[in-house]
This record gives C-alpha cells, sequence and structure tokens, in this order.
C-alpha cells in the first residue's frame, strides 16, 4: 500500500497565476530536468557534426573577427585595442539577443511537452538563460586568450566579472519571461522582436566610442537600459575598472526591475498556455 | 482517502483567436470581438479514491484526454478546483519528450527527468526499465532509428518502472504488439493489486472491462454515466448501437 503520509497535495484553483513559492518548489523537485534541459541546449544541437563546441566557439570568433577588421581598419577610432573594447561588450550583447530569442524558440518547441507531462512552466526560460550563460562564459575565456595574444592588459579586476554575469543574467531571465509568455500567444512577437534588435544594437556604444556622438545626442542614448548593463561587462575587461557605483546601481536596479514585470506577466499568461498548443 | 478531486472543474480553451500581435490591435481597434470559447469539460465532478481502478469512456473530442491533464495537474482549469494527492505519472501523448538524435538510453534519463525523477532514482531503475522494453540492441542507437512501437515501448516502461502512487494512461497500451500489450496488461494488473490507483482511457472497452471496476462515459465535456465498469460499458455500447456516430 502506498504511503500518502509523506507526499504532496496539489490544489490547481481556477483562473489563477502562478504562486511564486509553489513554483520555487516545482523548480527544485525538477532539477535534473534543469540540469537535462541545460546540457541539452548545449549540446544536441551539434550532436551530428563532431565539431560541437568548437562550432559554438568558432562563430562568434568569426563574427569578431569581421567586426574588428572592418570597423578599426575602415573607421579608425582613435580607440587603443579596439579589439577588446569591442569584444567585450559585443559578447556581452550576443548573450543579451541570443538567450532572449533562444528562449522564445524553447518555450514554443516544447509546448507540446507542457501539455503532456507536468513541469514548471519558468523551467525553459530559465534553461535557456543557463545555457547562454555558460556559453557567454566560454566568450570571455576566448576573449582573455585574443586579449593575451594581441598584447592587451589584463587587469585583476576582470574578477569582478561572475558578479557583472549575475546581473545580466537576471536582466536577461526577466526579458525573456516578458517575451516568451507574449510570443506563445502572439506569433509575430519573435519576429518583430529579431528586426528590432539589430536598431537596439546600433544605438548602443558596442561598435563605435560614445565619444564621437555628438553631444545634443548623449542623454538620449544614455536613456538605453542597455549601455548600462554592458558598460559593468566592459569596464572590467577594457578598462581594467571596477564599475561606478552609480553604473551599478542602475544596473541592478534595471534587473531586478526586469524580472520583476517578466515575472508578473509570466505567471499571469502561463497558467493558460495549454489552450495555445 | 480521495487521490483526485475535481470540484466543478471548466476547461475551456480559446478559438478563433488573433494570429499575432498585429491581428490582436486591428481587431481591438476595430472593437471586433478577441477569440471565441470552446468548452472541453464542463462543470465535472468527480472523486477518486485510492486503490481504484477506473476507465474512462467516450467518443473523440468528448474530453478525456482533458480529464487526465486536469486530473494529474498539467493543465489549470478555467473554473473550479482540481486537488490531487501524491505522486501521479501521466502517460498522455507518446513521442513528445523524446529526442531523435539522443540514444534510447540517453532518452530514458530525459525523460524520467521530465516525470521529475532525479539521476538517482533514474539508476536505480534503469536495467528493469531497459530490460521491460525489451529493444535487443537498439538501447543505445539514437531514437530516430526506433519504429513508432519501439518508441512507445520504452516510454510505457519509464513511466511504469518510476515509483508512483496513481497512473494515467491515455490510449496507449494499443501501440504495442500483442506480446508487448500481453506484458503492459499484466503490469496494470499487478499495480492495481499492489494498491496503486489506475486510470484508463481506451476506445477499447474490452481492456477497460478487465482492467477496470469502475468506468466513466463522458460526452461532450459532461460525464453521462459513472459506475460499475460492466454497467457503464452496456449502456454506452447501447446508446451507439441506437445512434451510430
Ligand atoms: N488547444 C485547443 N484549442 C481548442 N480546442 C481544443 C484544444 N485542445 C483540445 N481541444 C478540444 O477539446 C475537446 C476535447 O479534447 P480531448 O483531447 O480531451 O478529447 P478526447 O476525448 O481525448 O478525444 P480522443 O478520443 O480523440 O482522444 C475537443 O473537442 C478538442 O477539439
Ligand atoms: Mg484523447
Amino acid at each position: 500500500m502506498p504511503d500518502f503520509r509523506s507526499v504532496p497535495v496539489r490544489r490547481n484553483v481556477g483562473g489563477r497565476p502562478l504562486g511564486l513559492a509553489q513554483e520555487l518548489r516545482d523548480l527544485v523537485a525538477h532539477r535534473f530536468l534543469l540540469h537535462q534541459l541545460v546540457w541539452r541546449d548545449l549540446t544536441v544541437r551539434y550532436r551530428r557534426s563532431y565539431l560541437g563546441f568548437l562550432w559554438t566557439m568558432m562563430h562568434p570568433l568569426l563574427m569578431m573577427l569581421i567586426f574588428v577588421v572592418v570597423f578599426s581598419r575602415a573607421f579608425r577610432f582613435p580607440t587603443p585595442h579596439y579589439e577588446t573594447y569591442f569584444l567585450s561588450e559585443y559578447i556581452a550583447w550576443m548573450f543579451f539577443s541570443q538567450t532572449t530569442v533562444n528562449a522564445m524558440v524553447s518555450v514554443a518547441w516544447n509546448g507540446p511537452l507542457m501539455k503532456r507531462v507536468f513541469v514548471p512552466k519558468t523551467i525553459f526560460p530559465i534553461s535557456s538563460t543557463l545555457a547562454g550563460l555558460v556559453n557567454f562564459s566560454l566568450s570571455l575565456l576566448v576573449l582573455v586568450v585574443i586579449m593575451a595574444i594581441v598584447g592587451a592588459p589584463i587587469h585583476a579586476a576582470i574578477l569582478f566579472l561572475p558578479v557583472s554575469l549575475a546581473i545580466l543574467g537576471i536582466f536577461t531571465l526577466g526579458a525573456s519571461l516578458a517575451l516568451c509568455a507574449l510570443a506563445v500567444y502572439f506569433v509575430d512577437v519573435r519576429e518583430m522582436y529579431q528586426a528590432a534588435l539589430p536598431a537596439v544594437f546600433y544605438l548602443t556604444p558596442v561598435v563605435y566610442p560614445i565619444d564621437i556622438v555628438p553631444e545634443i545626442f548623449r542623454p538620449v542614448i544614455k536613456l538605453n537600459p542597455m549601455i548600462y548593463l554592458l558598460e559593468i561587462v566592459r569596464d572590467p575587461i577594457y578598462y581594467g575598472i571596477l564599475p561606478s557605483p552609480l553604473t551599478l546601481t542602475i544596473s541592478i536596479v534595471l534587473s531586478l526591475g526586469m524580472l520583476t514585470i517578466g515575472w508578473i506577466v509570466y505567471r499571469h499568461l502561463a497558467p493558460r498556455f495549454h489552450s495555445q498548443f | 482517502m480521495n487521490v483526485i478531486e475535481l470540484q466543478r472543474v471548466s476547461v475551456r480553451y480559446r478559438t478563433h483567436g488573433a494570429k499575432g500581435l498585429k491581428e490582436f490591435v486591428i481587431r481591438g481597434l476595430r472593437g471586433q470581438r478577441q477569440h471565441e470559447w470552446f468548452a472541453s469539460l464542463s462543470e465535472i465532478d468527480l472523486t477518486i479514491r485510492a486503490g481504484e481502478s477506473v476507465g474512462i469512456i467516450g467518443n473523440n473530442g468528448a474530453g478525456k484526454s482533458t480529464l487526465l491533464r486536469v486530473a494529474a495537474g498539467i493543465i489549470q482549469p478555467s473554473e473550479g478546483v482540481a486537488i490531487s494527492r501524491g505522486a501521479i505519472t501521466p502517460l498522455i501523448e507518446l513521442g513528445t519528450g523524446f529526442e531523435g538524435e539522443l540514444t534510447g538510453h540517453e532518452n530514458i534519463f530525459f525523460n524520467g527527468a521530465l516525470l521529475g525523477k532525479t539521476r538517482g532514482e533514474i539508476l536505480s531503475r534503469i536495467d528493469e526499465i531497459v530490460s521491460f522494453a525489451a529493444l535487443d540492441g537498439f538501447i543505445d542507437e539514437p531514437l530516430r532509428t526506433y519504429s513508432t512501437g519501439m518508441v512507445a515501448r520504452l516510454a510505457i516502461s519509464i513511466a511504469t518502472a518510476i515509483d508512483t502512487e496513481t497512473v494515467l494512461l491515455d490510449e496507449i497500451l494499443a501501440v504495442g504488439d500483442a506480446s508487448f500489450r500481453e506484458k503492459c496488461h499484466a503490469r496494470m494488473r499487478s499495480f492495481i493489486e499492489r494498491g496503486l490507483t489506475v486510470v484508463l482511457v481506451s476506445h477499447d472497452v474490452d481492456v477497460i472491462e478487465q482492467l477496470c471496476v469502475r468506468a466513466i462515459w463522458l460526452e461532450h465535456g459532461r460525464i453521462v454515466a459513472d459506475g460499475p465498469a460492466r454497467e457503464v460499458i452496456a449502456r454506452y455500447q447501447r446508446a451507439r448501437a441506437t445512434s451510430p456516430v
């Protein structure tokens, strides 16, 4: 006879949004699934080609080289070690943009799964973010190798990077939650978002130094939240300094704010996801 | 001890909704209706006690799979309360949750994880799963090289091997070949003897009559009859004979 004393009771009340405590308990219970999803994200795509992980690292590397050659040679910015200046933020930008898109794909792809077994609904954006962070860390390692090769100075401040990654990771998770929830209901959200991404990229001083922006436009540029979140990655790598307290505060507030917004949107929309699959 | 309690549970689906955000906004500006509702289950009251074996019958689209989903807590009711107690293992729609590029062995871990199990729990059952599925040399081959029935065997082996208290099966015992089907039926019988709760959706009323004590007949999202399996099945078949669908 099964022992029912130790077993949990699940109450599903019609029309109620996801509860935070219950969601966290379910995530802990499904920790092995989270582990498997992250691993699958990182490996399955490349299973059939033996290059595997190598390609994961080569792709950003090639993109980097193209940008560096084109921008530093063609525009001749007066920035020393332009490759480090550019790559430090470009890697962070790639993490944000790829993770948010991957999260939307993952939720859409796993929709049928959510109708077959019980899984905590936030597990797909979370696993995409974790897999993104792994790739982000690998790219940073590649960057450090590049810096060593070209003789760019490497400072002790890079030990601050885990904090930067955590802050940017939380912001990315928040954005992913909101975007995923909307993308389940509206098929064109992903397209529109992917169309908007390059515009935001060029409005952020990743490629060009902010000094070349005319004085009057700088306050407008500074309204872009991505500036602060990318700066906390560039400061320790390129300038070898810790981010200023102001920049750090702004980015922490932005990331916690984004996570709160994302969770609120997600908890209200996720209980009715099954209607869309 | 009730393992499943549904209190005035309704499940409604949105239909004819806007495909995209653009259409949604345009409809909103024009003052058009955004979507319509389709009731898949309407005001269901149902209690299943520990150790019961229940068969669910009804025509296509009656709401049988939807009933299993709310009972397992996979989907939230639109109205009402769905309560479940203990570990529930649903086996609904085979095939999803399997990764063609992963081997059978790797898929066992992924599917076990989907059912909320940890690595250790899966490891302790892996030999039993592999031997019950009886896939011979294929267990270390990618899943894309399997036949439909082989994938089904693996899925059933995983779901029935892990520790659970309630098993919900949706029309899946019919997929395997005769010998595998007989093995599954034997396993169901042993579950019932051990005091587990089994809820079975099937169009094969003979299977339900053999395995289940109680049967529920669903039609258009409502319970038409609920009682001893033999009686409910007889009523269902009489109704079908007089008005063939
Ligand atoms: N995502 C959805 N959107 C709209 N309607 C849906 C959706 N999913 C299911 N339905 C409707 O709900 C009803 C019940 O579906 P359900 O899958 O529970 O039927 P069933 O009794 O299991 O049928 P079958 O015997 O064919 O398996 C059907 O009429 C179906 O069209
Ligand atoms: Mg069905």
